[in-house]
């Protein structure tokens, strides 16, 4: 039976796609009764019955269980911050940039009951700067949603307070990351912070802070129309629910799918993504976005499980951004490229992730441009080994945080599944009279 | 002397008051400069550390370590196009380097290459003053391009916001 799409954070941009974004059409499509509910229930409540048994895990990234996080939280010290994650900077990942443009009151509907849930009064939606027109419907959304009352004092006369501050980035892929989003909210450079403590203990302002994805927090409504335990059926083992994956490269149909954790890699890329176009083959495909290691198409047919994609396949479905490679594809080029966006967007706080991605970066250019040096790949893997020591699944990391690991995704996938390509192309690069070292 | 507009003044204060501490309205307040002057000049830097009440030399820091406050001029266009993975299979840094070299002499378009864009599926991806422009050709970019010149489309700020 040919899969479809399991849509229910995606349904409403998907059925109007003439102004989901408006709160007449938000509100025409049950939108905000789900606030409603919520209100009257106890904050534990959602924590416990509702998120918490939904078994939802963060679609930032690192799969983190949201019911979880939020437990984290130190009892009896206010003020609690929630920050909302939609910098969306993962290369590949272009999910949360289209609920922002196309669906913001279901983000704002998701912050108020879960800002509602772990007593926060003020909210902060961290907006990818590049994102212009999705930040003019959010700012947008936001202040229709003060003038109906469903943010500000008092919110549908519950007692409840929030304020909602839509917070624009200028162009750090770094901020991205859980507390260089918060030191950018607190007016800095957006370098990462040294955990412990984590964010839920010492956040924003030094405060207890969540820090949550934009697709997290649209799905928090409809946890609660569901009822958790409902929602907890969907999808696979501890991959409860659905998930929203942006599939791009060398497919006939790029796009976002969600659907029902638990399919197949092939009959998302395959059947819904028309497979690789043109009639070609399928050389290789990244399942997580820049920072994951890569799969082949002997893999094809694993589930989208979090966990079995950590423990099988030594890789992760990360932010959910799938890449696709034909059989033309100079995988050295493409480790390249992703390199060449470490090394760009490194805050520079950590010597191995500053030193090590631009190192990486200079080699693998002349490897994929021709002018490799046969023991190239070895010496990599050799400085790579002081980025992630032992650079074996699941990476351990000696920066901050986990973009360190990440430079050397590309460089063990090229060890794993193309090393004789790879030596043979440095080989010919080696017959070469010189051999640059830096790069364009 | 003052670099932002009195109107701009007010909103500067009002963005202040949106936060718990002055310090994080930075990057707003940077925002808000760059709408209004093209960039982000050095009397934008210091009355927005006045604002929030810290050296300019922070500020400039902070400042410069985004890649969307432009600090070496006013530009007029910025045209922004993606070389990263999705869109080199699919022509993204032939696009960046035909209008680079096109727009080279260009006083009023600033073409830089960019990292992923998050619009994959319509790769190759650019942006015009942060408006998305997929499924990009070097003829319908050029298009495109000319008409935000000529006035037949009206551009963002630079920043992204609402022209000045
Ligand atoms: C370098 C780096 C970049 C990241 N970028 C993002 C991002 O753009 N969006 C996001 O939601 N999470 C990103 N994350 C993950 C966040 O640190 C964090 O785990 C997430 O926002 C938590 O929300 P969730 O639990 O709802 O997924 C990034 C992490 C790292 C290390
Ligand atoms: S790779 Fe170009 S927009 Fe994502």
């Amino acid at each position: 039976m040919a899969v479809t799409e399991t849509r229910i954070v995606t349904n409403r941009l998907r059925e109007f796609t003439e102004d989901s974004w408006t709160i007449d059409r938000y509100l025409a499509t049950g939108g905000y009764d789900m606030l409603r509910q919520a209100l009257t229930m106890q904050p534990v409540q959602i924590q416990d019955e509702q998120v918490k048994a939904s078994g939802l895990r963060g679609r930032g990234g690192a799969g983190f269980g949201t019911g979880q996080k939020w437990s984290f939280l130190p009892k009896g010290i206010y003020p609690r911050y929630l920050a909302v994650n939609g910098d969306e900077g993962e290369p590949s990942t272009f999910k949360d940039h289209m609920l922002i443009e196309r669906d913001p009151h279901q983000i704002i509907e998701g912050v108020v009951i879960s800002a509602f849930a772990i007593e926060a009064h003020i909210a902060f939606i961290y907006v990818r700067g590049e994102f212009a027109l999705g930040i003019e419907r959010l700012e947008q959304a936001v202040a229709d949603a003060y003038a109906k009352g469903f943010i500000g004092k008092n919110i549908l006369g519950s007692g409840f307070d929030l304020e909602v501050v839509v917070h624009r980035g200028a162009g750090a892929y770094i901020a991205g990351d859980e507390t260089g989003l918060l030191s950018s909210l607190e007016g800095e450079r957006a370098m990462p912070r040294i955990k412990p403590p984590f964010p839920a203990v010492q956040g924003l302002y030094a405060k207890p802070t969540v820090v949550n994805n934009v697709e997290t927090m649209s799905t928090v409504p409809h946890i609660l129309r569901m009822g958790g335990e409902e929602y907890a059926k969907l999808g696979v083992g501890r991959s409860t629910g659905t998930r929203i994956f942006s599939v791009s490269g060398h497919v006939a149909r790029p796009g976002n799918y969600e659907v029902e954790l638990g399919i197949t890699f092939r009959q998302l890329i395959d059947e819904l993504a028309g497979g690789v176009r043109g009639g070609k083959q399928m050389k290789f495909f990244i399942p997580g976005g820049a920072s994951a290691p890569w799969l082949m198409p002997e893999h094809l047919d694993a589930p989208l499980d979090m966990d079995y994609v950590g423990s099988e396949l030594k890789t992760m479905l990360g932010s959910g951004a799938i890449m696709v490679f034909d059989e033309d594809t100079n995988p050295a080029l493409i480790a390249w490229r992703l390199l060449k966006f470490f090394a760009h967007e490194s805050c520079g706080k950590c010597t191995p992730c500053r030193e090590g991605s631009m190192w990486l970066e200079k080699v693998l250019f002349r490897i994929s441009h021709g002018l490799g040096r046969p023991q190239d790949l070895d010496m990599m893997l050799s400085f790579g080994s002081t980025i992630v020591p032992g650079l074996n699944a699941p990476f351990s990391q000696t920066t901050i945080c986990a973009m360190g690991p990440s430079t050397m995704s590309a460089v063990v996938s090229l060890d794993r599944f193309f090393r004789e390509e790879i030596l043979e192309m440095c080989n010919a690069g080696a017959a070469r009279p010189t051999i640059p070292v830096t790069s364009a | 002397m003052s670099s932002f507009t009195p109107e701009n003044r007010d909103r500067a204060r009002e963005i202040v008051a949106r936060y718990p501490f002055a310090r994080s309205a930075v990057l707003p307040l940077l925002h808000l400069a760059q709408e209004q002057d093209g960039w982000v000049s050095p009397e934008a830097i210091e009355e927005v550390a006045a604002l929030v009440d810290q050296e300019p030399a922070q500020v400039l820091g902070t400042c410069s370590f985004y890649t969307m406050y432009k600090r070496d001029g006013r530009k007029e266009l910025v045209v922004s196009v993606c070389t990263n993975v999705s869109c080199l299979v699919n022509g993204g840094p032939e696009l960046y380097e035909l209008l680079s070299e096109r727009y080279s002499e260009a006083g009023d378009v600033m073409v830089e290459e960019v990292e992923c864009l998050a619009a994959c599926d319509t790769a190759p991806v650019f942006q015009v003053n942060y408006e998305f422009h997929g499924n990009a050709t070097g003829e319908s970019a050029t298009t495109t391009i000319e008409e935000y010149r000529s006035g037949a489309r009206v551009p963002r700020g630079v920043s992204g916001g609402k022209r000045a």
